[in-house]
């Protein structure tokens, strides 16, 4: 039985996209069998950002529609064995998504695979819903910042009151908190929101604190998740994630401004 | 063969429900002189008016006294009011019946009507108040999870909150409401009127708190010495006033 992870923020921009990659990619590199499924149906970019969007035939559309097979829309990545991704589909809109028609897509998945990672849209609509409605767990990306920090909330609302677990009475869906895009230095002048000022708006637990970084635009640009450039500060923060999603204590890095020595800052760091 | 009795000439009249607005006349007396003196004055007044609307009489407030029921419907008759029915208790509706026009039943106790002055413009009248009853009867509902941006809770009694309550919520109750955590939305306690309610907090951040439809914004709290700290608003005098809890 595979466990369904829902990357979803309310908020737009604030990193959805780049963490389902990675978080997915650092699940597979781990050793499990995980599929990637982009639920923004008529802007998707997941495939983009996994860098296979040359190989897309048939979308998730098309599979609830019943026009292909799923193994026929499942494209496996060129890095690693055990990862796959489902593509949305560019030209319809969300009405095409059913619950019946997302519900068979999930309970055919769960035979193949360990995990499912649901990228969702933006909003609370209805592309929104059905990314959360089927989901285990949820892990809610949020900005440092005020309106995404207020989206969240909502959206944590949501998690706890319309997902199908919710209308089954099962237990709830477990909540992780990820922020992304922190910047240690703003944070000390006051500019920033601090994880702790997040943690307590919020009330949920703490995945990971993802750095601002260069290294997520050129990964994007690249097709390459980012956790894949295991130097940078973005990709090693998202492979502590991961290990904090698969059951690991692990402290959490990158909080403090980088104090560069001598050396480094003669000869750049 | 035996053949169907059903007629082929086409239908005459249908029945059909529908309602209609009529006008009450609500008696307050049945003293014959005295509805007299007071329609004269009245139909002078608005004489097209009385006179073009369907009219029911209302006898409910008058249904203890005996009286010349018929006397009074002729009456308001003779001045012109248009009298499509009477209105009375269940218990009068033999005796009125022989009058000829049909009787209808009381309104139920919920109903609400407008008042109309002589000239046909509504009038505002006193409702007639009862003493809002604190209702120890309903339940005090507890929430143990954070309360989230557009998330409402309601509650007919009591409301006790064990958690946050975040900014884009709204907590409401009939009675008070307690908060043992930070007040980041909305409260509004004491809905249906009752002025007695109180709302706690241990954080005072609120976007907007009510009591009994006196409020204060955001803008107006932050400038209080009980802004994030543990605060009990109460209502004195229609003043919403901030006390340390």
């Amino acid at each position: 039985m595979a466990k369904i992870i829902v990357v979803t923020s309310g908020k737009g921009g604030v990193g959805k996209t780049t963490s389902s990659a990675a978080i997915g990619t650092g699940l597979a590199m781990r050793g499990h069998r995980t599929v990637l499924v982009d639920f923004d149906v008529g802007l998707r970019n997941l495939d983009l950002i996994m860098g296979c969007e040359r190989r897309v035939v048939y979308d998730f559309i098309n599979v609830v529609q019943g026009d292909a097979s799923l193994n026929q829309a499942l494209i496996k990545d060129k890095r690693l064995d055990n990862l796959y991704v489902l593509a949305a589909s560019q030209t319809r809109d969300k009405d095409a998504l059913s619950v019946e028609g997302v519900g068979r897509v999930m309970s055919e998945l769960s035979e193949q695979f360990d995990f499912i990672i649901c990228d969702s849209p933006a909003g609370i609509e209805k592309g929104a819903h059905m990314a959360m409605y089927f989901a285990d767990e949820a892990v809610v990306v949020t900005n440092p910042e005020v309106s995404s920090v207020r989206d969240s909330d909502r959206m944590l609302g949501l998690l706890s009151s319309k997902s199908k677990r919710a209308e089954e009475g099962r237990d709830p869906i477990k909540e992780f908190l990820l922020l992304t895009r922190y910047d240690p230095a703003r944070v000390e002048t006051g500019e920033m929101l601090s994880v702790t000022d997040v943690e307590e708006i919020l009330s949920i637990k703490l995945l990971g604190v993802i750095p601002e970084s260069q290294a997520v635009l050129k990964a994007s640009n690249q097709g390459v998740p980012v956790i894949f450039d295991a130097e940078s500060d973005a990709g090693q923060a998202y492979g502590d994630a991961v290990d904090r999603l698969l059951g690991a204590d692990m402290p959490h890095r990158f909080l403090e401004v980088q104090k560069k020595g001598i050396l480094k800052r003669l000869f750049g760091g | 063969m035996a053949s169907f009795a059903v007629s082929d000439a086409p239908a005459a009249f249908q029945l059909k429900g529908s309602s209609f607005t009529a006008t009450v006349l609500e008696l307050q007396s049945a003293n014959l002189a005295e509805i007299k003196t007071q329609l004269a004055a009245r139909t002078l007044d608005a004489a097209a008016w009385l006179q073009q609307s369907p009219v029911i009489l209302s006898v409910e407030k008058v249904a203890e006294s005996a009286a010349d029921w018929a006397g009074i419907v002729a009456l308001c008759q003779s001045f012109g009011v248009s009298l499509v029915g009477l209105r009375a208790p269940k218990t009068m509706h033999e005796t009125l019946g022989i009058i000829g026009l049909p009787v209808l039943a009381s309104l139920r106790p919920k109903s609400t009507e407008k008042t109309y002055d002589a000239d046909g413009h509504r009038v505002a009248v006193e409702p007639e108040t009862q003493p809002v009853e604190s209702n120890a009867a309903a339940t005090t509902q507890v929430i143990t999870q954070p309360v989230r941006g557009g998330q409402q809770i309601y509650s007919a009694g009591d409301l006790i909150i064990l958690a946050p309550v975040s900014a884009g919520a709204e907590v409401m109750a009939d009675g008070h409401i307690h908060i043992y955590g930070p007040l980041r939305g909305r409260a509004l306690a004491g809905v249906q009127g009752d002025t007695s309610a109180q709302v706690f907090c241990q954080s005072l951040e609120a976007e907007l708190v009510s009591i009994a439809g006196r409020y204060r914004v955001a803008d107006d709290l932050r400038s209080d010495a009980h802004w994030r700290k543990a605060t009990r608003l109460s209502l004195s005098e229609d003043m919403l006033n901030l006390y340390d809890l």
